[in-house]
């Protein structure tokens, strides 16, 4: 014997079919009995079969070892496929279909074959033809007495061999597994509970009718060459085959009908159809299962619920475990409902359960409901309602190759079914959708988180300095009434927050307008301001030069710098600019740190205060520590000054009105700095001397005063007259920086702090060492006494 | 009350503390898994009386380690139906971090969801879910 390769498909379906012939599992097969039907089956003449054994060596053997069977089997293909016969002909044939053991020369042999292919091995006959709906039950029983001749015995005998030819198509090697998968499972043929496949191989039935040895047969069996009966299902005859199957008793003889018929429609069939899968629900089959599930629920694009559809498989009879599991499988989106699709594949796995198809252990694609496609399908008659249940031939999967193609049959209701179809992808994505819906609804509104109040507490400030600096923009900046003003509304209006930013932009503004109205009554503004100026100028910060709140906007032609401390670096002189350049943006920061920045920084310039002033009212909006009104005024009179290019003069105005308002100052920032206030007052005479500051962005006290301002009249009464004040040097205060993020106003304004802090820190710490130098000196000192004293003493 | 006990091999579902499904990996040494879980129904239900009514959170439906006993560890769950999953996990597995057995509660919770969802299954029935067995052997095969 040749070597003989075999495909995996062959492979298995040889093996099927020795197994089947090999009935007592002595793993050689005499020749005659099953092996002879089986080759008989396959539709050659006597002599090709002859040809073959000899070839095979069968009969030097004088039986089939398991390669000889392949052999032989590989054979009939050979000669199915119009090959000489010839040993070389056995590997050389390439792409050799599966050897086709049909017995469908007639109804006889077809019932034969049905028989057979009743057994397990039947996988190829039903490409795609479920056998009708076996009236469950009754089919089987139909079958079983439907023995119209066919040689029962040999109907067990062949029951794998003669997977029927599926008519279409070579027998496909999976139904051939299916089959011995469920062979397996079947056990005992009777042990299935087939009635129901009975009905379904009922139209073979006739054929099978013996081999309803059938339903022994059945229960192992895929369904046994019901092609022709499934096939005849698929067209008119399976109507009446279907009818056949559904009452038992009827069944029988209308099996043998419909057989009849089947085997003409499956020869048609055969020739029209393509490969499927066997678990393809033929176009007959899905009117069918279309018409059931309208039966259960009118609408099609609606769902069944679980009870109902509960009640409807439990008639098919099949045990509930396998009945949950086919639930499992249909429904495919878990919902406890089944929608046309779903119950489609529903029925069409109970259907092809009950012809002794193994359920898959995951749902077959064709079986899918996104693949199930509406297409026109062939009307074959609507089934009978019986029909409906008993027997939804839906084809029994002769092979498992799913193919989704034969979903695709032509469907009357396309347009419904696509519905059906989208409505259920719509439904089996609607919890995605949901999903997807709730997950956006969450992020949903990034624009209202700018609306929020960012915790920072320059936020609300920034976007009001930005406002104001927006509408500072608008408005001309050398008339800082007007966008002061407005400001100083919206500064009024606002609570404190928004203040906050108003204040810088007032502060920017007005800030330079009212710098000369400052210079006018720069006491009295520093009165209130004096002591949150003092207080904020003591603010540690004073040293630093006050962190430029929030960068005044370009817009502000004076704050362009928008830095503060950009400003006050560039030039004292061009405290105008810084003034202008920094209304401390809505002074983020503590005031404080701004107003010590600008008080420290007064006695260095005028800036110094300025920026104190600045920072302080800016500070304002973001603590309570309204910047000095009274800063804010020596300020706005020492930016007006500025304005004027006279910070010296200012810088004793702003002295005392930095001092004045460093009791404001404090007050305002009490809440926040007292300690700083504190500070900047000790540490505004030192810093005076110092002069570190640079010239903070003397706007910024202005500024932050304007701002401060803003927020203490809500707050504080006592500045409203310095409102006035301030909506004059907020308005010429530089814009304040409100386009800058609110982020940024808050790390600036946090930096500011810092930098506050810092500078508090650190004059404390130069004071505290000046103090330690004197002691040392003292001490030294005391010394010296000491030991001029002390020659005395020992003296 | 259903509970599901698995160990590093071994799931046992239970509802009204009788088992729904018992599944465990190392097939021997099942009756001494069995038992232990048994016992720690009772750590269960002192945990859900405990709990109080707010028991709908997801977490709380996570009791965690129930009891570490000698060489195992043993995880409780519980859903608002009052099903009891309860996990037994061997000690030496120890790469088992509280995320994980969350995760593996949550999968059978869904999988539990699943089979209820199935007209055909009476609950106080055993799960015989095909579906719900290989997710089980899954996860039992992730942890083992």
């Amino acid at each position: 014997m040749e070597g003989l390769t075999l495909s995996d498909a062959e492979q298995k379906y040889y093996s099927d079919l020795f197994s089947y012939c090999d009935s007592e599992s002595t793993k050689k097969v005499a020749a005659h009995g099953r092996v002879l039907e089986l080759f008989r089956a396959a539709q050659l003449p006597n002599d090709v079969v002859h040809q073959i054994m000899e070839l095979c060596g069968a009969t030097r053997l004088g039986y089939f070892g398991r390669s000889q069977f392949y052999i032989a089997l590989k054979l009939v293909a050979v000669a199915q496929s119009g090959f000489p016969l010839r040993v070389e002909s056995i590997n050389t044939v390439k792409d050799l279909p599966l050897p086709r053991f049909v017995a469908s020369k007639n109804e006889q042999e077809s019932r034969h074959a049905a028989s057979y292919s009743s057994d397990s091995e039947n996988q190829g006959s039903y490409s795609g033809v479920i056998p009708p709906p076996p009236g469950r039950g009754q089919v089987k029983k139909g079958s079983t007495s439907h023995d119209t001749g066919q040689p029962r015995t040999s109907a067990d005998q062949q029951e794998p061999v003669s997977p029927v030819v599926s008519p279409q198509q070579s027998p496909p090697t999976s139904p051939h597994t299916w089959r011995k998968h469920s062979r397996h499972p079947s056990g005992g043929n009777s042990e299935r509970p087939l009635a129901g496949p009975g009905p379904f191989w009922s139209p073979f039935g006739e054929a099978q009718s013996g081999s309803s040895a059938g339903d022994a047969v059945w229960s192992g069996h895929s369904p046994p060459p019901p092609q022709e009966n499934w096939v005849s299902f698929a067209d008119t005859p399976p109507t009446s085959t279907l009818l056949t199957m559904h009452p038992a008793s009827v069944q029988d003889q209308t099996t043998v009908r419909t057989v009849a018929s089947a085997t003409t429609a499956n020869e048609i069939r055969r020739q029209s159809s393509s490969y499927d899968d066997p678990w393809k629900i033929t176009d007959e089959q899905r009117q069918y299962y279309v018409n059931q599930f309208k039966t259960i629920q009118p609408d099609l694009n609606g769902f069944i619920p679980g009870s109902a559809a509960k009640e409807f498989f439990t008639k098919s009879k099949l045990p509930i475990l396998e009945l949950s599991h086919i639930w499992e499988l249909s429904d495919f989106d878990k919902d406890g409902a089944l929608t046309l699709d779903e119950f489609c594949a529903a029925f069409h796995l109970v259907v092809a359960r009950k012809n002794g198809y193994d359920l898959p252990e995951k749902l077959p694609e064709s079986l899918m409901p996104k693949l199930i496609d509406l297409e026109d399908s062939a009307d074959v008659g609507d089934q009978p309602g019986e029909v409906g249940y008993s027997g939804s031939p839906a084809e029994a999967p002769p092979s498992k190759s799913p193919s989704m193609p034969s979903l695709n049959q032509t469907w009357p209701e396309l347009n419904q079914s696509s519905e059906q179809w989208e409505t259920f992808s719509e439904r089996s994505s609607s919890s995605q959708t949901l999903t997807q819906f709730d997950s956006n609804i969450a992020p949903a509104d990034p624009d209202t988180a700018i609306v929020h109040p960012v915790p920072i507490r320059m936020t609300p400030s920034k976007i009001h300095m930005q406002e104001m600096e927006l509408k500072r923009t608008g408005s001309d900046h050398t008339n800082p009434t007007s966008p002061l003003l407005v400001k100083t509304a919206d500064l009024s209006e606002e609570n404190k927050i928004n203040s906050s930013v108003k204040f810088a932009s007032g502060n920017t503004v007005d800030g330079y307008s009212s710098s000369d109205s400052f210079t006018s009554d720069p006491e009295q503004i520093g009165n209130n301001v004096a002591r949150q100026r003092s207080h904020s100028g003591m603010s540690p910060d004073n040293t630093a030069p006050p962190p430029p709140p929030p960068r005044p906007q370009p817009s502000h032609s004076r704050s362009s710098s928008l830095d503060m401390n950009r400003t006050f670096s560039v030039t004292t002189g061009q405290q105008q600019a810084g003034v202008v350049a920094q209304p401390p943006a809505v002074p983020p920061r503590p005031q404080p740190s701004q107003a010590a920045g600008p008080v420290v920084h007064r006695p260095v310039d005028a800036d110094g205060l300025i920026t104190h002033t600045s920072t302080s009212p800016q500070q304002i909006p973001e603590q309570p520590n309204f910047a000095d009104f009274s800063q804010f005024e020596v300020f706005a009179a020492s930016n007006v000054n500025e304005e004027q290019d006279d910070e010296a003069e200012k810088h004793p105005e702003v002295l005392p009105v930095e001092k004045a308002s460093d009791p404001a100052s404090s007050l305002r920032v009490a809440k926040t700095d007292s300690k700083i206030e504190e500070k900047t007052a000790a540490s505004a005479p030192a810093n005076v001397s110092k002069g570190t500051t640079p010239l903070a962005p003397p706007p910024k006290p202005v500024r932050r005063r304007l701002k401060s301002e803003d927020e203490l009249r809500p707050e504080v009464d006592e500045h409203t007259q310095k409102t006035g004040v301030l909506a004059a040097v907020l308005a010429s205060q530089p814009s304040i920086p409100r386009s800058v993020g609110k982020d940024k106003k808050a790390i600036q304004a946090s930096i500011r702090r810092n930098k506050e802090t810092n500078t508090v820190l650190a004059r404390l710490n130069s004071e505290l060492q000046q103090q330690l130098k004197d002691v040392l000196e003292e001490r030294i000192s005391l010394e010296v006494q000491l030991e001029q004293l002390r020659p005395f003493s020992h003296l | 009350m259903g509970w599901i006990l698995v160990t590093s091999a071994t799931v046992i579902l239970f509802l009204q503390n009788y088992p729904l499904y018992i599944r465990s990996v190392p097939t021997e040494n099942e009756l001494k898994f069995h038992y232990m879980v048994h016992t720690s129904l009772d750590v269960v239900d002192e945990k859900i009386s405990a709990m109080g009514k707010a028991l709908v959170d997801q977490r709380e439906l996570y009791l965690g380690l129930l009891y570490p006993t000698e060489d195992y560890k043993v995880y409780g769950y519980v859903t608002n139906s009052k099903v009891k999953f309860v996990m037994v996990v061997d000690s030496s597995n120890t790469a088992l971090r509280d995320n994980e057995i969350r995760s593996m509660f949550r999968k059978l919770h869904n999988s539990y969801t699943d089979v209820m969802c199935n007209p055909f299954y009476n609950p106080g029935d055993r799960i015989q879910s095909r579906a719900f067995d290989g997710m089980v052997t899954s996860m039992m095969i992730q942890v083992c």
